[in-house]
Parts: structure tokens; sequence; C-alpha cells
């Protein structure tokens, strides 16, 4: 990686000393960032700072991003009735195949785990950030920014994370929220803890006792088939 | 029988009835070739119709399609997986094809709020945060920057992950079909961060679809400054809407998720975002309650395309090809093994075209069938030395509640009479 990015640099550099266009620019191998006192290619514009804030709504964990505003559970117990609740139960409990949002305790090391906003969830932030981004489904984006504090709190007053209806959450309150799994993750760890993955040369010969078919898929039969087929679908 | 020679409408065994006659039909297909297919009338030494009358001349089919005998190759979803058809995935019919280039419109998708369907001329794309001079551009302007053109698989961090917990769906198209391998042409993302010229602190990046799903990730900057593009053609032509037109990113090697589609902002900033897509999804469950994040590379993999579920040895015993894709999000493909006998035995496969980093790679077996069953398998190594690890090895790190990364050996049970079944084997 670090080697490639200084071929890359030095190829960038002595681009840069044959072109004109190219000459302001400096690459920073070291850190891996660029600087450059002016733009190379000079295609494209600036955005404005209203064009800028039209599409900026991403929220961070430690609050950055949050827009100014404010809602109460109760608030927001009215809006998710009316809006959310078709679908993710009126406590959050999913109808039918759709996402469950509250509940499933204790359950990540069960058989079947139920991974909510209040059992898995390790941000309150997520949840502002992607209803704002992509909810409800297939109306997103239309809420106001008070709105979404309210669903926002009354979805963590469904997981027990708020515990008073009266609350109201806002953009100054937000980052004191602590959800229960926050420390429920840790970043890939794979090259470490599947090491014996990688080997010299892997076995050719009688490497494992005879084996025996454990399991079939034809017998759980949950294959799409054409109707009259009988067979998965794509079989001539 | 013989692709588009099947009488429509022609009756045609339940399921339960093949089932229960595929044991007693084991004998009499043993070895014995498929019938003659077709219609003799077509054949030697009679004349066929259409060496007779003139077919459709030029531009009568304007943009070409497959042989109307060719019907059977498509996208196909299964429907009990999702909700929704927009937040849901197809799946690449990997049983049909051959190479290691799909074709765009077989490529398979996965959409979280359906497709976006956007004029190019009101499309934007801005880059703006930690830098020096944010940007906006149009696709035009896009284009004026310099092109790179690079052969990269995609695939999805939950394909195969309905067979976590075993032998479920029954056909390479279903258990290893979220995965696409396309030429694309773009932008390196190095170039536009260079334009816009990174702070120092400038370490995470947040790329944004423009869909109704507004898909964010974090990536960060030491992969955006390495191999990423910002590609607006696959194989020559344009995005197809599916794939995020008018441009995507990709994201060489890595879990499919982060190749957002009719990508529409990146922000810089200085740590990650945490984001739906990143906690909620894409984070991999252990036995213990902890989860793993941020498990970006697609590990070493290979499925053997044919024979398969859907697509049996209908010729009987004799010379027979064994045709399969391997892939690594770690490199180049170095090898790959073939065992007929559940994973006791190995020998090498045969890799036949271009070997290409982070790209699907063609491999082939050829032996003679004695009509014996077969327990078939492929296990590739990567330029790594990374060992395509068996299902029973994943399970004892992972448990089988990750959902994503089952890149476990997939095994093939061929019966005499040639039908083949997913199958695990211990």
């Amino acid at each position: 990686m670090s080697k490639s990015l200084k071929l890359a640099g030095v190829l960038i550099t002595a681009l840069a000393a044959a072109s004109p266009a190219l000459a302001q620019t400096k690459i920073d191998a070291t850190t891996t960032t660029t600087t450059a006192s002016e733009a190379r290619y000079h295609i494209g514009r600036a955005p404005t700072a209203a064009e800028v804030k039209g599409w900026d709504i991403d929220v961070r964990p430690d609050g950055q991003g949050l827009p100014e505003g404010k809602g109460t559970v109760a608030q927001g117990e009215k809006l998710f009735m009316d809006n959310c609740s078709t679908c993710h139960g009126e406590f959050g409990e999913g109808n039918g195949r759709w996402p469950v949002l509250a509940g499933g305790k204790g359950s990540l090391t069960a058989d079947n785990p139920v991974k909510t906003v209040g059992s898995y969830w390790p941000y309150a932030s997520t949840l502002f950030d992607y209803v704002r981004h992509a909810m409800p489904y297939g109306s997103a984006q239309s809420f106001k920014t008070d709105e979404y504090y309210a669903l926002v709190a009354y979805v963590l007053y469904l997981n027990d994370i708020i515990t008073d209806q009266n609350f109201e959450l806002s953009n100054k309150n937000f980052t004191s929220i602590k959800m229960p799994n926050e420390q429920g993750f840790f970043m890939d760890d794979r090259t470490v803890s599947e090491k014996a993955f990688w080997q010299k040369e892997p076995c050719m010969k009688d490497c494992i006792p005879p084996v025996k078919i454990t399991a079939r898929a034809a017998v759980i039969d949950v294959t799409p088939e054409d109707a009259k087929d009988g067979k998965p679908r794509g079989v001539e | 029988m013989s692709k588009g020679q099947d009488p429509i409408g022609a009756p045609r065994q339940s399921r339960r009835a093949f089932l229960t006659a595929a044991g007693g039909m084991a004998a009499m297909a043993l070895a014995k070739p498929a019938a003659a297919a077709g219609n003799p009338a077509n054949q030697p030494p009679n004349v066929p119709e259409w060496s007779k009358v003139l077919g459709d001349g030029v531009a009568v089919r304007p943009y070409g399609k497959p042989s109307k005998f060719e019907k059977d190759v498509i996208r196909r979803d299964v429907e009990w997986l999702t909700a929704s058809r927009e937040s849901s995935v197809s799946f690449t019919p990997l049983h049909e094809l051959e190479g290691i280039i799909t074709p765009n419109g077989l490529c398979f998708e996965r959409h979280h709020g359906g497709i976006a369907e956007i004029d190019p001329a009101d499309h934007r794309l801005m880059i703006h945060g930690l830098v020096e001079r944010p940007l906006i551009l149009s696709l035009e302007e896009l284009k004026r920057y310099p092109r790179v053109n690079r052969i990269h698989f995609m695939e999805c961090a939950a394909n195969s992950g309905m067979e976590w917990r075993g032998a479920q769906l029954n056909g390479c198209q279903f258990t290893h079909g979220m995965i696409h391998c396309v030429q694309y042409t773009g932008v390196s993302l190095r170039t536009l961060l260079e334009e816009v010229g990174v702070r120092s602190n400038g370490k995470w990046l947040l790329v944004e679809g423009g869909d109704a799903a507004g898909m964010d990730r974090s990536l960060p900057i030491e992969k955006a400054l390495d191999d990423c593009i910002i590609a607006y053609k696959m194989n020559g032509e344009a995005l197809y809407p599916e794939q995020g037109y008018p441009m995507r990113l990709v994201v060489p090697g890595w879990q499919g998720n982060l190749w957002v589609k009719w990508l529409r902002r990146i922000k810089v900033g200085d740590q990650p975002w945490h984001t739906r897509e990143e906690t909620s999804k894409y984070t991999d469950l252990l036995p213990n309650g902890k989860a793993r994040r941020f498990t970006w590379a697609m590990d070493a993999k290979s499925v053997i395309t044919s024979p398969s579920p859907q697509a049996p040895i209908r010729h009987g015993r004799g010379f027979t090809i064994v045709s399969g894709l391997a892939w690594s999000g770690n490199g180049k493909v170095k090898r790959v093994d073939i065992s007929l006998d559940g994973g006791r035995n190995w020998r090498p496969a045969r890799l036949d075209g271009p070997i290409l980093d982070k790209a699907l790679t063609r491999f082939y077996y050829e032996f003679d069938w004695t009509g014996e069953p077969l327990l078939l398998q492929s296990r590739v190594q990567d330029e790594t030395g990374y060992v395509q690890p068996t299902k029973a090895e994943l399970r004892k790190v992972r448990g089988v509640n990750s959902i994503y990364h089952n890149n476990g050996i997939q095994t093939w049970h061929v019966q005499s009479n040639g039908e083949v079944e997913n199958v695990e084997v211990a």
C-alpha cells in the first residue's frame, strides 16, 4: 500500500514537471494526503453554501451534523403511528417481514438473535442519519427537522433508552444518549483471528477421512421454481 | 432436453414426482447419453427454413438482444428473502456464463430504495468537507478528467449468506450469484481528491447515493487514494440504471455495499460516520455477542458453475468439463484445486483467460466421468497465500449468525444420472 502510494506520488511528480497544468500540485506521500495551492484541471466549480447545505445531512456519533431542532416522545408517537407503524408495528415490533425496531435485548448470543435499535445499534446518531436519509420508505426526506427529532425520540422510547414520555430530544442534548450496545463492536480482525487460513501449501492427498452428505438443499426445498417445471429455475 | 426445443405447455413432472422417481431413473440414466434433441425436420439431410428465407435486416434490432433460445439466461430473485422488491436482491445466472465478464443486463442487482431513474443533465457530484477547494461536477465535467479502465468483481457482502446454517438454495445462481465482474471506465478517485486538495486531517470519506435510500458509507482515505474509481461506463457503455447510472463508486476487492450507486456526494472528514449500513447492517455478529465492524475486504472464494444444480450433466459418462470462477478481494488468484470426493483429495485446475487483480478468474478441470457419484468442490488460493476455508472452518470461528462474508467451500453432489444438488459434507 505505502509502496504503491509512493510510486504514484513519484509518477504524479514526474507528470507535474512535464505539464504546466499540473505544476501546482504537491503530493505528501508520508501522510497519504494531498496539498495543492491550485486546482489541477479547473474542471467543475465550487458549490455554493446553499448547495452544500441542501445535501449535507449526515450525522456522526459525536453529534457533528445535527441540525438545530427538537421534538418530544409524544410528538414522535403520533408521527410514528401515522407514518411508520403500518410497516414497523405500533411498538416497533415489525409487521410481517418488515424490520423490527425494538426489543431483542440480550439476544445477541442466542441461536436466533433479534438485532434492533435497542439491542444492537451502537449510536443514536445512526438512527437520526438513517431516518432522515431514507425514511419513511417510499417518501424519504419528507419530514421537517423537528419531526425527525420527535421520531428518533419515540424509537428510543420504544427501546427503553429514553424512559420519560415528556422527554424532548434536541441537537443540544442528543449526544447525552448512550446506546446499550455501544461497546459491542470491534474492528475487523480477520488477518489475526483467522490467520490459520493463510497456508504455504494446501493439502492435496488424503487430507481428511472420507466424508458423507450431512445436509441437502433439496430437502429444505425453498429454491424458487418455475411453476410447471419442478426444478430450480434456470434448469433447461 | 436442449434449449428452445421444449414444447410449450407440455406436461412435466412435478418436483415431488421428480424426486421420487429420481432414484429409479438413476440406473437407467447412468452412462446413457441424453436422447438426440431437436426437430429432425431442421437437421441433415433436410434444409431448415432459416437457410431459405431472409432474416431481419440491419438495424431492425437497433440494440441487440440474446437469441430467443437463451430466454432462461436471466436474473432471478428469491421472493421470501426480503419484504419488498425495492429493497432486495436479484442474482446473476452464473451457471450459464463463461469467461470472466458479466453481461451488463445480467449483473445482479441490490437496491435499498429501488432503481433511481436519473436524468444525467440534472445529476451532480459534490465533494466537500475537509478539502481546500470544494467541487461540484456534472457528468460531462467528470468525463473531462483523465480516464482509467479496470476490470473488477463486485460481490455483495451477503453473497452465500443464506447458506451459513446449511445447504439451502439449490443452484449457484442463488448461492453465489450476488456477484458480477465488468470493465469499468471512469475517473480515479485519487485524481478528484487531488483536485480538491484533502486537508491533512481528512482521514475518512462519506460516500452517499442519490437514490431514495440515500446510502451513505464511510471509506478510509487510504483506500480512497489507492484504487477507487468513480465509474460512468461498464463494459464500454453507460452504466445501467440498476447499476447506478450515471455514476457509481468502484471499490476494488471490497464488499459491494460500499460501491455506492447514483453517487451524489463525497464528504471528507476526520472520523467514520457509523452509518446504518456499517452498524445495523454489514457488521458481522460472532458467537460471543460481539460484532466485527468495517469488514471491508471480500476474501478468496470460488465456485463450480457447471456442473451445478441448474446445470446438470446431460451427456452421460465420458469427457466432462468442470467450469468455475475464483476471485479474491486481496489480490490475484494464484491457484484453484478441484476435489471429486468432498475435499479428501485435490488436483490442480487450469486457469484460463486473464488473471487480474481483484477480478473474477475462470478455471477448468477436464476429466473422464465414469458415471459415479461425485462430491465436487473447488478451493482457491490467492497471491497472499490465503486458502479458501471450508464452511466448517468458518463456522468454528464465526458461528452461524454473522450473515455476511461466507466464502466457504461449496459442495455439489453429482448423482449417477447427472443431476446435481447443493449439499454439505462432513
